[in-house]
């Protein structure tokens, strides 16, 4: 490969990463609104973040539903993977494709046929409301990554296990769970993140006695880009950087991703 | 037991597949064909909506719009992300891992962080107008936020990593040793790329293309924070529609035909992807 390549591949690469390059840097002005070049450099954009009681609520909204939804899609989801790469019955692979339809539509058509549902059903800005919605979009991944971790096992060893006597829940406790568990765990590590990430479809669904962060995110950066919001991103980032390293760790990344 | 156990497993990922997915996607279908009137809805089976999405020059110029932007952000994304897949493919270095990761990594990042981004960037008083005006290029900002230029920018980068995973999907075909013998024959690299390299990727640019068309056309943030609410898609319509006119019959018309655009790729897509398997 030729230098010449090599530098066109560096430039379009800092042309993907320059929004965080960006979002990072300025996070550190002190300045009242972001304009370039940043005139004075302080922690100012943290100290405000953690004063805003908006942003403040709107946290603890976002990971506790995070943390609801990840329990919920990774218990269904396991349950219906194991059923579906366990057990033979009609309609399995249409009922994968089901499954995993949520995926393949826009979260603007899902958001709003949520809207149409959610408000007859009086669900709109609930914790019921956005954990189903929020569910919609998780448990296909669970029930994909952890269906690709059970694909992965290798079938000789559950039937040693029965051959050797052990009754199949404990074929299930001590051979299947700790081989399908790095999967569990990437599933969980991406649940989590697709939830606490969400905008489009809570768009529908919020209201104002319920929001969640990046609602509250989205609506302040209509109007006013303040380093808060950048101290804020960066905050988001790590998160999300945490999260990835589990998923890296547990099954790699791009593996994750590829099917 | 043994029989109803695949049942019993399968039973509360289908509750919620249910409610949150089947019912809401008929609802939607059978409510686009019913009408709004002053706020309330009225329950029968018509085409109102739609002839009034097809008669109307304002929405037939947001459906124009929305397909020759998304078409325009999958070329410009496969541009950028080709090199990209390329190196990635091919590259033995030893921060291959590395460049993996941080092409992949945006794609996890939020989307509005991403856009809030670009808002620095691109604003008035962002990065490039302060630097253009600070070297004396330029006297008053250019936009590049809050018109289709600063969508068709954003947009691009948002999608570029889902691009290049996706080019790298079709890129099985793509075989070293064929450049090589081309190579080492006396090719010249340009035309042992036109001749090799870009045949045997083809599959990989349709799939990327398509599946960048189809992102962009749904995409909803990024336009509407960047466009500054003066680019009107299809997906920012529907949300007007629902949120603001309230005229959910037609928000739900205007989803039909966003599903329905979707489809039209899709078998665009088989008829290329037949061609070139």
């Amino acid at each position: 490969m030729s230098n010449g390549f090599r530098a066109l591949v560096a430039v379009l690469l800092l042309f993907l990463l320059a929004p965080l390059i960006v979002v990072l840097l300025t996070s550190f002005s002190n300045d009242a609104y972001l304009a370039f070049p940043p005139v004075k450099w302080g922690f100012g954009g943290y100290r405000a973040l953690l004063a805003n009681a908006a942003f403040r609520r709107g946290f603890g909204v976002s990971v506790t539903l995070a943390s609801l939804v990840t329990a919920i899609s990774l218990g269904c989801g396991t349950a219906a993977a194991y059923a579906i790469a366990r057990f033979t019955f009609p309609g399995r692979g249409a009922l994968l494709t089901v499954f995993t339809a949520p995926l393949l539509l826009p979260g603007i058509i899902l958001g709003l046929g949520l809207l149409l549902v959610f408000a007859r059903l009086g669900w709109l800005a609930t914790w019921t409301g956005l954990t189903i919605a929020h569910c919609l979009v998780t448990l296909p991944y669970a029930i994909r990554v952890v269906l690709t971790a059970l694909r992965g096992i290798d079938a000789t060893l559950e039937e040693a296990a029965s051959t050797l006597g052990a009754p199949p829940w404990r074929v299930f406790r001590r051979v299947t769970l700790p081989l399908m568990l790095p999967g569990m765990i990437a599933a969980a590590a991406l649940c989590f993140l697709a939830s606490f990430d969400e905008v489009v479809i809570s768009l529908f669904l919020v209201g104002p006695r319920l929001t969640t962060l990046p609602i509250e995110v989205f609506h302040a950066i209509e109007y006013q880009a303040d380093p808060q919001i950048s101290a804020l991103s960066v905050v988001l980032i790590t998160l999300t950087a945490g999260l990835v390293i589990v998923v890296e760790r547990s099954l790699g990344l791009v593996r994750a991703f590829a099917r | 037991m043994r029989r109803s156990l695949p049942a019993l497993l399968l039973a509360p990922a289908g509750a919620i597949t249910f409610v949150a997915f089947l019912l809401p996607m008929g609802w939607l279908a059978r409510l686009s064909l019913g009408r709004a009137a002053g706020g309330v809805l009225i329950d029968e089976v018509g085409l109102t909506n739609y002839v009034r999405f097809f008669s109307d020059r304002f929405y037939l110029g947001v459906l124009w719009r929305s397909v020759w932007v998304a078409s325009s952000v999958a070329a410009l994304a496969v541009l950028a992300a080709y090199p990209i897949a390329l190196f990635l493919f091919r590259s033995r270095s030893r921060w291959r891992p590395l460049l993996a990761v941080l092409t992949i990594a945006p794609l996890l990042v939020s989307s509005v962080v991403r856009t809030f981004g670009w808002m620095i960037i691109l604003g008035d008083h962002g990065w490039i107008n302060g630097l253009l005006q600070a070297a004396g290029v330029i006297a008053a900002p250019v936009h590049l936020m809050n018109n289709v230029w600063g969508v068709l920018i954003g947009l691009t980068e948002i999608l570029m990593p889902t691009t290049t995973l996706a080019l790298l999907s079709g890129f099985a075909r793509l075989d070293v040793a064929q450049e090589e013998a081309a190579r080492s024959l006396g090719a010249p690299p340009w035309r042992c790329f036109l001749r090799i390299t870009l045949p045997l990727t083809m599959p990989g640019i349709v799939v990327g293309a398509l599946v960048t068309f189809v992102l962009a056309i749904s995409s909803f943030v990024t336009p509407s924070l960047l466009g500054g609410g003066r680019v009107p898609l299809l997906a920012s319509t529907i949300y007007e529609e629902a949120l603001e006119t309230l005229d959910w019959p037609f928000a739900a018309a205007v989803a039909v035909v966003l599903v329905m655009v979707f489809g039209l790729a899709l078998v665009g897509y088989e008829r290329l992807a037949r061609r070139w398997q």
